[in-house]
């Protein structure tokens, strides 16, 4: 099957200023999210993983374009978001869709699931009719039965009003869903659900998903290529077993080696426990932004930026030294 | 064969609602040894945090009734004064929370706050100070001097985290309790604190009960675990039993859902239904109306707790038949 991107980033960059100072006024920048190129192709589940305040959520946000792009380029099935006219910002609106972590706080609490499940469609232009018809359509792609079409937030559980925010991103027929933290407020039971649920929507509407989230185990269950983020950098992107089983930048390895596995007869397995701590986007050198938690860090990594190469098929690192394991 | 800590014999804790009557706890029996890390895991409202917070009499007072024993070191402490289980706190139980920030005191230094628990034990302040010291270096806290000084709200979560576990093991108790100590935590930085946690069980012998929504936590480091159900502790044994063979039906799905595998293995398995919210007292299992297994009998009367291998309980009708 040919190949065909759906997302792309393009050197795509975030910085937000910070002023220090009233009169004289010195700026300076948090890179949150800095230089990142990288291409999710059409039916692909990309995970995106990082430690808090990687900018993991400022690079959603800026595909989402709720959030102007510091520079770069993103490209959504083709139209590049800087140049975007109104019309294509509209398809670009419909095209991309979005569910958040915490479903309750997404969800109009004094509106039903229905009225909440139409206002998009509604905004962008649908009769009532239709809207309400389109309504019953996705409760019934995420298995809940009409008679929620009633109901008040509060009155459904915690894995109904995440039925309810798919439900509502699939009401205007995306191509794309981004998940942020999609399972982590749920219990085990229901988020197998979920994951389930999101596997047979992708596979039956050929959806491309962007999941973010900090479960690994979730990621490795999910997704076909994982991305690595590190203060603002994509430090390592490509296939999944490759990424989780096979890491070639050491923050990734790290990173898989702390995370819990499912499994008590491989707690005694080699672990890489990093030291320290993420640290802060504001207080960065030049060098590689890992160099102070890297135990292979020489003087080239404390004074230059590693530039992002592909070591095999589709699997890239941003590193000067990548591990051979 | 190690010393048994603690045991809780036949606890039960209802709440007063509006309904008239809410069983969050029913007859919870298991027992922690020295030196031994005892996970209780369930998903959310199972009761693990309430179970955890009886044994140190910190629950609200007022609408709940409590019953049953919690017996640590040989004494009942449902039985004990106010007093005597203030002594208790800290000294010989230490607790620890998801959340260190609820737990710090925002206009004091985190040192100060760390030297005055080892001051009640009539130690005088530059030696408590010191003590502070070498307890942020047990702790991998890094720059420890500079860190004693600084206010909680300049430490991260994991240094804020550290700066708590400095502070329960400051006098030393025998057993830890762990209140989803890193949920609040970064992966990397999880592993670190999982890191300090076991190192106590090893140079102290300190025993910890580890309450947890998280399996992957219990797989890294807990020797047994306890699994709730609305409730009811439904299985308890040795980890790698449990994780290999486990019995009851609650837990059986439960493993099977956790995402071991991945997508092109197949679907995880779920659980039909809800949680129910039990506002009657009548008898019968609690799993039963979404269990595949349940029979007549299971909604009828309560299952008995059954021996299926050595330390290996399960509460399940269906499996003492099956044994016999």
């Amino acid at each position: 099957m040919e190949e065909r991107a759906m997302i792309e980033l393009d050197g795509l960059k975030k910085y937000f200023s910070i002023s220090k100072g009233l009169v004289k006024k010195t700026k300076s920048y948090v890179k949150a999210v800095d230089d990142i190129t990288m291409t999710i192709n059409e039916g692909e589940i990309v995970g995106l993983v990082g430690e808090s305040g990687s900018g993991k959520t400022t690079l959603a946000r800026t595909l989402l374009s709720l959030t102007k792009m510091t520079g770069g380029d993103v490209y959504i099935d083709g139209v590049n978001l800087a140049k975007a006219t109104k019309a294509d910002m509209k398809k670009l609106h419909t095209d991309i869709a979005v569910v958040f972590q915490d479903p309750a706080s997404n969800l109009n609490p004094r509106q039903t699931v229905e009225s909440s499940i139409m206002r998009p469609m509604i905004v962008h232009g649908a009769s009532k009719a239709e809207a309400r018809q389109k309504a019953k359509e996705v409760l019934e792609l995420v298995k809940m039965d009409e008679r929620y079409l009633d109901s008040y937030p509060h009155q459904l559980s915690g894995g109904q009003l995440q039925r309810i925010a798919i439900a509502r991103a699939l009401a205007l027929n995306p191509k794309i869903m981004i998940l942020d933290e999609p399972t982590s407020a749920l219990d085990i039971s229901v988020q197998a659900q979920i994951l389930n649920l999101l596997l047979d929507l992708q596979e039956t509407l050929h959806l491309t998903y962007l999941v973010i989230t900090h479960d690994l185990n979730v990621i490795k269950y999910l997704s076909d290529k994982i991305a690595v983020m590190y203060l603002g950098k994509l430090v390592e992107f490509g296939p999944t077993a490759e990424v989780a089983n096979n890491p070639k930048h050491p923050y990734t390895w790290g990173l898989m080696s702390s995370a819990p596995i499912l499994d008590p007869t491989l707690r005694d397995r080699e672990k890489q426990l990093l030291s320290g701590d993420p640290g802060s986007l504001i207080k960065i050198g030049n060098g590689c932004r890992f160099c102070d938690r890297c135990q292979y860090a020489t003087e080239e990594c404390k004074n230059s930026q590693p530039e992002t190469e592909e070591v095999s098929q589709g699997h890239q690192v941003a590193c000067f030294h990548p591990l051979h394991i | 064969m190690s010393e048994e800590l603690l045991r809780l014999e036949n606890l039960s804790i209802d709440y007063k609602v509006k309904e008239g009557y809410l069983s969050a706890v029913k007859d919870v029996n298991f027992s922690i040894n020295k030196g031994e890390i005892f996970a209780v895991v369930g998903e959310s409202g199972c009761g693990k945090s309430t179970v955890a917070h009886s044994i140190m009499n910190l629950l609200p007072g007022g609408n709940e009734t409590i019953t049953g024993k919690v017996i640590f070191k040989g004494r009942d402490l449902r039985e004990v004064t106010e007093k005597e289980m203030e002594k208790i706190r800290g000294k010989e139980i230490g607790m620890i929370f998801q959340n260190p920030l609820d737990s710090l005191n925002p206009v004091y230094t985190v040192g100060s706050q760390v030297a005055e628990a080892i001051e009640l034990d009539k130690v005088d302040k530059t030696e408590a100070w010191n003590r502070v010291v070498e307890l942020f270096k047990d702790v991998k806290m890094p720059d420890a001097e500079e860190r004693a000084k600084s206010f909680p709200h300049e430490l991260s979560g994991g240094m804020r985290q550290r700066v708590m576990i400095a502070m329960m093991i400051s006098r030393n108790p025998e057993l830890l309790i762990a209140d989803e100590p890193t949920t609040a935590l970064d992966v990397t930085i999880e592993a670190q604190i999982l890191a300090i946690i076991k190192a106590l069980k090893e140079q102290f012998n300190t025993a910890v009960m580890l309450i947890t929504h998280n399996f992957g936590l219990v797989a890294e480091v807990a020797d047994k675990i306890g699994v709730m159900y609305a409730g009811e502790m439904v299985e308890t044994g040795d980890v790698f039993e449990i994780f290999k063979n486990p019995v009851h039906p609650y837990t059986r799905l439960l493993m099977a859902a956790l995402p071991r595998k991945t997508k092109n293995e197949g679907r995880l398995q779920t659980i039909e239904g809800n949680v129910p919210r039990i506002t009657e007292k009548k008898p019968g299992c609690r799993f039963a109306n979404r269990c595949p297994y349940a029979t007549e009998k299971c909604k009828t009367e309560d299952p008995p707790m059954v021996m299926v291998g050595e330390d290996h309980m399960v509460r399940c009708h269906e499996i003492g038949k099956e044994e016999k």
